[in-house]
């Protein structure tokens, strides 16, 4: 396949940035997204040229570090997907695909693809953990969850921490993730003791960092490539609720 | 040709000698303790935030120390440890179905082949149970029963169901859990997180490890960190293959420079082969995809009869296909441990009868179970693994059969440690993958997890207190000449990989020792292999150093700059490999050696010989590695040969 790629090239946080366009006359269907930004690079870097700067990791989509904006959403067209996950016979021959950094008020770019999300792990220490040391847990069996509960918690705890949500959301907002620890945590019985507290301090700390407000476009389920629901925000909101009240 | 000088050998001092039940409660109630109030006075690095570190620094700073921690991701949550999916292993005996912690602690050291530590693994098995009570409660939602009580599976050829899990993503939520304790402590001000962090280098003070030189990988800035003690939790060195299982970024530097300083580098031949990884699709792969090994407990492996048969799956009939593992192994069929599922896979693809692109690949097929138990129930049970195959080979499982291919997914070895969890350097302690401590030659499905849980929660933690209640500490400064040579060395080596600017990539060559470790020194290993890599990897390495062109300053991101960094210590890393390789004349475990197989093709221990564990001493580079011989006794677990038929 031959293709066309615009991408966002910008040297660090101070360079305003802009669009280049790079022939790769070469690919290949069966290549991942990722495999192809390499290739790409390789050439770059032989040609003198800057290699195109972006996070990856574990490529099987499940660490998060991926993610770039492609053609406009967030991880690229294929449902439930993380962006090394997306191979090219998505695309077809002749294709022209535009490449982006996640943009967000609460992401700013690092380099031309790579963004800092350290906001997502500063909403996680403000209250998105059970606090247990070490050897103090009971018995595993002391406490049994009943099945559905243990699904939903599971459902929400597979929550990547990839920021697509954010940089699909028209506001930018954190909901999805933040609900999604929440939602995690909060159906727990180990949850349970810290349950107002907990949503209370995530939803400060998410405003705290910038991420802006939710008006319910679901623009970041869409994205999710865990699929983490919109009932999940609602949840947020009942918790939030239900702890606002309790605090009075 | 000899390619290294023998030493002294060299022994665990701290398991203390009581029988094997009473070794774990005994060192602990030898171990010094530091008085909590004082406790805040004592720093200690940790370098990883995989379940070994981030368990570590979460209980460490739990108890009081002062903990500062780094990762070479954006995040500590995406250590390379949330990629595991089967499970994780504990002796609960919730099924009341004859585990014990014996029983845990027999399957380690025999599905290791005979080739790890007694003591470690008993510990090991005692720790387990305490595990998911941990975990449990801090949310980890592992899979449950109707009743709401934990369920559990079987799990790479053993007889009990003692693996609990968390669907296919049980990594991930241990993951979750750890750092989500760790998180509680940072944001307490207990530890000092440092992402987009990699360390380039160990610093050693009067023969004791007291800090690391780091390298911020935004703004390029090379950093000092001082303390009392230093963990090393950086994982395995999987990707001195290129290809592997591992992230893309998991790397050796850590333990390699850490072996440069002195730490002994134990049994690095022994790596875990994964038979069931989706094949490469071509020139451009870049890493392995692993198919979970459960997958073995419904499909049938098999390859066409004849070699070279190019037809397609559907228009090979039954008495043309050989289903090789049943044929071989009519007792456990195609659940076979994994080192001897991939030997026969590559064993088959040898005599041509492989397939898919360039014939280096196997069907595993679910038409069978498929027609026993229904689409729907195969979908239930494996879903998310046909979707995950789907996405990647664009192929339809429920309609043909997957093709497999063995790849390098785990390092048994790593630095030597003793029965404290330290190394040959005072104060410098490895945990998780890194070291060598558990699994002998060959790990068995669901341990890892579980050992670096064990290393991080339960058993660092004691030991390293013991080290510092037992050590006096002088105060060292950035301005103490060990460490400003360190610096100086690790800056230097950085400035002269940016300066070479020559003709190849670093993956260029990074893929070329891939090629030359996985043809010699992989799935079999022979003598006449592993000298002509020996001779191949010098010219490699100077090669590399003469012609490798790093684009980019070191003051800013640089992505080649990290690669190429890593490559070099890959590189003088596979030559170890090779030389242990070489050394050790029997086939045990992962390591295969041709020259030492039964009549029907089965690995051959030499346990007169090579009843040890091979720790090498670094030499210089370019220069003879020195071995240690840690002599092993099975006291416990009789010696025996595996037998699989
Ligand atoms: C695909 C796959 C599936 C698996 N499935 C299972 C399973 O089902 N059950 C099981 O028991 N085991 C499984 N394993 C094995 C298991 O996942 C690993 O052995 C284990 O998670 C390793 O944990 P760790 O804490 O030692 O290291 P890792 O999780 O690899 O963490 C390493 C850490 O060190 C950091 N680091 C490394 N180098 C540096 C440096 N120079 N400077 C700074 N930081 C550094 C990294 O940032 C990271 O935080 C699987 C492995 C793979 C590849
Ligand atoms: S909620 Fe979904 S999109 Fe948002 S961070 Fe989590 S996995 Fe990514
Ligand atoms: S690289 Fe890990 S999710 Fe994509």
């Amino acid at each position: 396949m031959k293709l066309t790629l615009r991408i966002w090239r910008q040297a660090g946080p101070a360079d305003s940035g802009r669009m280049v366009a790079y022939e790769v006359p070469d690919a290949n269907p069966d290549m991942s997204f990722l495999e192809l930004l390499d290739v790409l690079n390789e050439r770059l870097t032989l040609e003198g040229d800057d290699p195109v700067t972006f996070d990856h990791d574990c490529r099987e989509g499940i660490c998060g570090a991926c993610g770039v904006v492609i053609n406009g959403q967030a991880h690229g067209p294929r449902e439930r997907t993380t962006t090394c996950q997306l191979h090219m016979r998505e695309f077809s021959d002749g294709d022209v695909i535009d490449v982006e950094p996640w943009r967000s008020v609460a992401f700013g770019v690092v380099k031309d693809l790579m963004v800092d999300r350290s906001g997502l792990d500063r909403i996680i220490r403000a209250g998105g953990y059970v606090s247990v040391n070490t050897g103090s847990a009971p018995e595993a069996h002391a406490t049994p969850v009943p099945k559905p509960i243990a699904d939903t918690a599971f459902d929400n705890a597979t929550c990547i921490g990839c920021g697509a949500c954010v940089a699909a959301c028209p506001n930018g907002s954190a909901m999805l993730f933040t609900s999604a620890k929440v939602t995690h945590l909060n159906s727990l019985p180990q949850g349970a003791p810290e349950r107002s507290e907990r949503v209370l301090n995530l939803v400060e700390a998410m405003d705290a960092e910038g991420f802006g407000g939710c008006t319910n476009t679901g623009e970041c389920t869409n994205a999710c490539p865990k699929g983490i629901p919109l009932d999940s925000i609602a949840t947020l909101n009942r918790e939030y609720l239900r702890a606002s009240l309790g605090r009075k | 040709m000899t390619f290294f000088k023998l030493g002294d050998d060299i022994a665990d001092t701290r398991a203390p000698d009581v029988p094997i039940e009473q070794r774990w409660d005994k060192r602990r109630f030898d171990a010094k303790l530091v008085n909590p109030a004082n406790r805040r006075r004592h720093s200690v690095i940790i370098v990883g935030t995989g379940l070994a570190g981030g368990a570590a620094g979460a209980t460490l700073a739990e108890q009081g120390y002062h903990v500062i921690q780094f990762c070479y991701q954006d995040s500590p949550r995406r250590a390379h440890s949330i990629a595991a999916q089967g499970g994780i292993n504990a002796a609960k005996n919730y099924r009341n179905d004859g585990d014990s912690v014996y029983r845990l602690f027999y399957d380690t050291v025999k599905g290791g082949d005979f080739r790890a530590r007694e003591s470690n693994v008993y510990r090991l098995a005692q720790t387990s149970t305490q595990i998911i009570d941990q975990c449990v409660a801090q949310g980890v939602p592992f899979a449950r029963e109707y009743s709401g009580l934990l369920d559990t599976r079987s799990f790479g050829g053993v007889q009990v169901a003692r693996t609990f899990y968390a669907r296919g993503q049980t990594g991930q939520q241990l993951l979750i859990g750890a750092y989500q304790a760790l998180s509680r402590q940072i944001d307490a001000g207990n530890v000092e997180m440092h992402e987009r962090t990699e360390m380039l280098d160990l610093i050693v003070v009067d023969g004791r490890a007291r800090g690391i030189v780091a390298r911020d990988l935004v703004t390029g800035q090379i950093s000092t960190y001082l303390a009392d003690a230093v963990v090393l939790a950086t994982g395995g060195y999987g990707n001195v293959f290129y290809l592997s299982t591992n992230a893309k970024n998991s790397n050796a530097s850590a333990i390699w420079r850490a072996h440069r300083r002195g730490a002994y580098f134990a049994n690095p031949c022994y790596t875990q082969i994964h038979p069931t990884c989706i094949p490469r699709s071509g020139e451009y792969q870049s890493k392995l995809t692993l198919m979970s090994e459960s997958l073995r407990n419904d499909g049938r492996i098999w390859v066409p009869k004849k070699a070279g048969d190019t037809r397609s799956p559907d228009q090979i009939p039954e008495e043309e296909r050989d289903y090789y593992l049943e044929r071989i192994y009519p007792g456990f069929g195609n659940l076979v441990p994994r080192d001897i599922a991939s030997r026969a896979a590559k064993n088959q693809c040898d005599l041509g009868r492989g397939v898919g692109p360039g014939g280096l690949g196997v069907y595993l097929d679910f038409a069978d179970a498929i027609r026993r138990l229904g689409e729907d129930k195969v979908r239930e049970k494996y879903g998310n693994l046909f979707e995950m195959y789907d996405r990647i080979t664009g192929e339809d499982p429920y309609k043909v059969p997957m093709r497999i291919y063995p790849a390098v997914h785990y390092t048994m070895g790593g630095l030597w440690v003793d029965y404290d969890l330290q190394s040959t350097i005072p104060g410098c302690f490895v945990v998780g993958e890194a070291n060598f401590s558990d699994h002998g030659a060959n790990r068995l499905g669901a341990s890892a997890l579980m050992q670096g849980l064990a290393d991080g929660y339960f058993v660092l933690p004691p030991m390293l207190g013991n080290y510092i209640a037992s050590s006096k500490f002088d105060k060292v400064t950035e301005a103490h000449p060990d460490v400003v040579e360190t610096v100086n060395e690790a800056t230097g080596r950085l400035t002269k990989l940016l300066s070479i600017n020559g003709e190849r990539t670093v993956d260029s060559f990074h893929r070329e020792l891939g090629e030359i470790m996985w043809d010699e020194c992989g799935m079999a290993r022979s003598e006449d292999g592993l000298r002509k890599a020996l001779g191949r990897l010098p010219e490699l390495r100077e090669e590399f150093w003469r012609s490798v062109k790093v684009p980019g300053t070191g003051s800013q991101v640089n992505q080649s700059l990290e690669r190429a960094n890593r490559v070099s210590d890959f590189l003088e890393l596979g030559e170890l490999m090779c030389v242990d390789a070489l050394h050790r004349e029997e086939s045990c475990g992962g390591h295969f050696r041709v020259e030492s197989q039964t009549p029907d093709g089965e690995a051959r221990r030499d346990d007169e010989r090579f009843a040890y564990a091979g720790a090498w001493e670094f030499g210089g580079t370019g220069e003879q590695p020195i071995l240690h011989k840690e002599p092993l006794n099975f006291d416990y677990v009789h010696l025996a040969q595996r037998n699989y038929a």
